[in-house]
């Protein structure tokens, strides 16, 4: 059996960021294990800009944003073991796993650290009607077959869903030569920042198609074309409203999900709206010594927020190894309120803060010009006023200690309130 | 008088720009709905000389992969996109490649140069 | 010549084809498409029957009632996945108790062991999920579920072990009387058999009209599925089905041998030149979604991973047609084989071959036949034996699918084979890399990459499924 103070699982932006902090804190003995051929995570796929700005102040690609990491993690001397397959967590924290040079392993770890990233929703997953042919791609498969290996998908595409990685193929397929026909949008307003939609569908005339969906795929061996049609308030296609765009290629990008299928093994609770561990402040999960972070906890938008929360986990890894995490604390719970849909963390145990309670949360719907709330048992401890806030863009609140510190809080709610002018 | 509306890119926030010719400011332009000054910057620029940078990829060989992101050091004008994408296309790069370096100097005599975005290491 | 030529490769084929291998003959297997079990074989409910639902004295109720119980000893010797988990069909009211008893008298004549009616409360005990509204069920201990291509394609490895041969990618065109036999000219030229056994599935009157009179007609029926991830599995423990009444034949919730849950099918008639529209639609997916929740109030169809539609053969003459063309001596139609077909089919195969035994005056049985063919999955291995595995062959070390943990050792192998994959897909339906929650989203392209190595290919070669299903459409960069 092989054994470390701290194992990571994955070795992407989360999983990198979680052992360069354990290691600062002070702990030596670190794993990390990745399932690719290199370090990097999804990252190395996201050539486009954009990364940094809060983490470096500058703007960096995805790769960039990687290699400053993972030349942190070399330069720290900390294990890594590439092309490597998590197999299952069992008691005691002991992992299998395998690869092709040490075979089967079962490695013990002190700590561990959930890092595994998300996937994409596939077609099943929306069940969309019509032919099975080739030539209908996640965007992320697409975008990996596009910028790692220099394969093209298609020549004339259309894409449904309009999140950011949809909005950044658009632009990717186009500067690589192909005809990207529409995006379509199920809902009525786009999942992706609008610097996007500006830079990669505007810029190239692209039309972004709100309230429409992909009804049906044609073609028996290659796709021939999709049908899209309108859709109503209730997302329900409209009748008459079809229209046949020939393409060879559909792209979908249409959701991700946390990688949860270790966590669910290892018996550790999932909150049903993220579909990611239940965390404390210290980004444990239910099971003592496990930590998880990054978008196998909730899916973000900007990998700088996954830095800072994956930098969180793996200090607290580090003083769980070392035994300075307090256990018998005042713990309180966090309730998303009207408006929000999920909060990160669950449990807040106010003895292990630092200076700030940091959260994170999605709103439901998009907002203008309103105030987030945040009670206390029901007394309002801070309001925010916001102008603009929307599904696709995660929200961060800071609480600093303080606040609640002494006053043996039981709960904590967020809500979106009217009533700014 | 001439009258566009943009939406600035410079923030995840994605202000709605008016952006008016004005002769009596310095810039020739008048900027309305900005939230911060770097719109007010975004808007003019994107009237008069809009630019935007490029992220692609080059062929590269003898790395564990055949594809090499890279990046224009700055905004390139946003006309020369296309022609960019084109000159890039040509390149045939060899393995090891560290990340800053210089692929393409002063392309299309932009000024601008075509950067690794990463590292790549000999297989 | 050939003695024996059987066109079409789907379960009924190949199950004649590694039945007929037993003896010394020379055998060969013609499938106009580019991998076995590619039809009707591929897209069904994959459920070995309890026999009693076909009316006493069909072909159907002769021998499914027959077929089923030899399912165990196949799927061993084969290595192809089978579990009897017994069926039960859902009585809702007093005119499905008539119903039920009515089946229930059938599987008796039928020679069906051990069905019983049950009532309401040991259904609950049964099938927690169960829709409150049940007040009885038919249950059939003996009903099973299998891996149907695993079956088709371990029936034809097996057979191509035992000296047959298989001709992919060649589609018959027609068929001569000759001397002696029959002139069967296909995509790649003539092939010349003493006997000729029609397995085309739902084209099976387009090759009996070739040489023989217009005896029956096969109309295309389309059924459509759901599969649910195997979080869903929890909901159904035995094949759960639902009496037919005037609402129609009803849908079926089952699990599947790996763990999914299957829903389906709704029944669609095509016409003559629709056989292989294969396209799910909305509306009847609707149908199928609605009419199982009769069974099971709250499926969690939020966990459909994938939906797919397959055709099935229906004959003119209700029945199972197995018998010699009128017209045609020694030219066998095996047609029809509509559902339970795959239940059937091993029984379908011995009689076939007892048939050709009477004709050709006796078969020369073979000395080396074997009936074993073996695979390996690294995932049911136990830690010691996936050390050594990977000792032997590092390959099994690396993960290509992460939902299914398919090693890549498995897929090597699975291509290496004898009757060995070309397409992404011929993969997925052999070890099954993009049967998972992802459908293929991470290991399709590993799986595209693995195919082009070990078949000395260009990636942009390979195919998903189809001959025509490319991938690819180029590199970037050379526009």
């Amino acid at each position: 059996m092989l054994k470390y103070d701290v194992v990571v699982i994955g070795g992407g932006p989360a999983g990198l960021a979680a052992a360069i902090e354990a290691k600062k804190n002070g702990v030596d003995n670190i794993l990390v294990i990745e399932r690719d051929k290199e370090l990097g995570g999804i990252l190395q796929q996201c050539i486009h800009n954009g990364f940094g700005l809060h983490v470096f102040k500058e703007e960096l690609t995805g790769p960039g944003y990687a290699e400053r990491f993972i030349t942190e993690l070399k330069s720290l001397d900390i294990d890594y073991k590439l092309d490597t397959m998590v197999l299952d967590i069992t008691e005691g924290r002991v992992i299998n796993a395998i690869n092709t040079i040490d075979g089967f392993m079962k490695i013990e770890g002190k700590a561990i650290v959930l890092a595994m990233g998300c996937r994409e929703r596939p077609r099943g997953a929306l069940s969309i009607p019509g032919t099975r042919p080739a030539g209908v791609f996640t965007a992320g498969t697409a975008q990996r077959f596009i910028n790692m290996e220099g394969h093209m998908v298609g020549k004339k595409v259309v894409i449904l869903g309009s999140g950011d990685i949809g909005l950044i193929m658009a632009r990717r397929l186009t500067l690589e030569g192909a005809e990207v026909k529409a995006v379509a949008e199920l809902m009525p307003y786009s999942g992706g920042l609008t610097r996007n939609i500006v830079q990669c569908l505007d810029d190239f005339d692209i039309p972004l198609l709100l309230s429409h969906t992909v009804i049906d795929i044609k073609g028996k061996d290659r796709v021939e074309g999709v049908v899209i049609a309108k859709v109503d308030e209730n997302r329900r296609p409209i009748p008459g409203t079809e229209k046949l765009y020939e393409c060879d290629t559909l792209l979908l990008s249409v959701g991700l999900i946390p990688e949860n299928e270790l966590s669910k093994s290892a018996g550790i609770k999932l909150d049903t709206i993220t579909n990611g561990p239940m965390v404390n402040e210290s980004m444990e999960t239910n099971i003592n010594g496990i930590f998880a972070c990054g978008n196998v906890v909730h899916v973000h938008d900007l990998v700088d927020y996954v830095t800072e929360e994956s930098i969180r986990a793996g200090k607290n890894a580090a003083k769980f190894v070392k035994d300075q995490l307090i256990d018998n604390s005042n713990v309180i719970d966090t309730k998303p309120g009207d408006g929000i849909r999920y909060i990160v963390p669950h449990k807040v145990r106010v003895e292990n803060l630092d200076k700030t309670l940091d959260m994170f949360m999605r709103v439901t719907d998009v907002y203008k010009d309103v105030k987030l709330v945040i009670k206390a048992d029901g007394n309002i401890i801070r309001e925010m006023k916001k102008k603009h806030l929307a599904p696709g863009e995660m929200e961060r609140v800071k609480i600093p200690v303080r606040d609640i510190k002494g006053k043996n809080i039981s709960n904590i709610t967020v809500s979106v309130e009217r009533g700014v002018n | 008088m001439k009258q566009y509306e943009k939406v600035c890119i410079v923030c995840p926030v994605g202000c709605r720009l008016t952006i008016t010719e004005d002769s009596d400011s310095d810039s020739g332009y008048k900027v309305e709905g900005n939230n911060c000054p770097r719109g007010e910057k975004y808007g003019i620029k994107e009237v008069t000389n809009p630019t935007r940078v490029l992220t692609t990829t080059a062929k590269i060989k003898g790395s564990h992969y055949e594809r090499l992101p890279v990046v224009t050091s700055d905004g390139i004008p946003k006309d020369k996109l296309f022609q960019c994408m084109k000159e890039i296309n040509t390149l045939k790069l060899e393995a090891p490649i560290n990340a800053g370096d210089i692929v393409i100097k002063n392309i299309l005599d932009t000024g601008i140069d075509i950067i690794a975005s990463r590292s790549m290491s000999k297989e | 010549m050939y003695d024996v030529a059987i066109i079409g490769a789907g379960v009924i084929g190949n199950s004649i084809a590694r039945e007929l291998s037993r003896y010394n003959l020379d055998i060969v297997i013609i499938e106009k498409d580019n991998d076995v079990s590619n039809g009707t074989t591929k897209a069904n409910s994959a459920i070995v029957h309890g026999g009693y639902d076909a009316k006493p004295g069909t072909n159907m109720a002769k021998f499914n009632a027959k077929g089923n119980p030899m399912f165990d000893r196949l799927c061993d010797e084969l290595d192809v996945p089978f579990k009897r988990i017994g069926s039960l069909v859902l009585a809702f009211n007093d005119k499905d108790m008539d119903t039920l008893k009515e089946l229930y008298d059938r599987g008796i004549k039928n020679g069906i062991p051990n069905v019983e009616i049950i009532d309401g409360e040991k259904i609950k005990e049964m099938e927690p999920n169960i829709n409150e509204d049940v007040i009885g069920a038919l249950y059939s201990p003996t009903a099973g579920i299998v891996g149907s291509y695993e079956l088709a394609i371990a029936l034809a490895e097996n057979a191509v072990d035992n000296g047959v041969e298989l001709m992919l990618n060649n589609e018959v065109k027609d068929i001569q009387k000759i001397h002696g036999g029959y002139r069967i000219s296909a995509t790649t030229g003539n092939i010349d058999s003493k006997y000729v056994i029609n397995c085309a599935g739902v084209y099976a009157d387009k090759i009996n009209n070739m040489v023989n009179k217009e005896s029956f007609k096969i109309k295309p029926r389309r059924g459509q599925y759901y599969i649910l991830d195997k979080s869903a599995s929890h909901i159904a423990k035995h094949v759960i089905f639902q009496c037919p009444n005037e609402l129609g034949k009803g849908v079926l919730i089952a699990p599947t041998v790996h763990g999914n849950i299957i829903v389906g099918p709704d029944s669609q008639d095509l016409n003559d030149n629709q056989r292989d529209e294969l396209q799910t639609t909305s509306n009847r997916l609707d149908y199928v979604k609605n009419t199982a929740k009769r069974s099971i109030k709250n499926i969690p169809f939020n966990k459909a991973i994938t939906n797919f539609a397959g055709m099935r053969a229906e004959p003119s003459t209700g029945d199972f047609i197995i018998e010699e063309a009128e017209d045609a001596k020694g030219f066998i139609n095996v047609a029809g084989i509509k559902s339970p077909g795959l239940s059937s089919a091993p029984a379908i195969a011995e009689y076939v071959v007892e048939f050709i035994k009477k004709i050709a005056n006796g078969l020369d049985k073979k000395g080396d036949f074997n009936p074993y063919r073996k695979m390996v999955v690294f995932d049911e291995l136990s830690s010691e034996e996936k050390t050594e595995m990977i000792k032997k062959d590092p390959r099994y070390g690396r993960i290509i699918c992460r939902c299914e943990n398919i090693t890549e050792g498995e897929i090597v192998d699975c291509i290496k084979r004898n009757v060995g994959a070309t397409t992404v897909d011929g993969v997925k339906r052999r070890v099954r890399p993009g049967t998972g929650r992802c459908q293929g989203g991470f290991c399709g392209p590993r799986v595209m990459e693995i195919l082009a190595r070990e078949l000395e290919k260009e990636p942009k070669d390979i195919v998903k499924d189809g001959k025509e299903s490319y991938i690819l459409t180029g590199e970037t960069k050379d526009s």
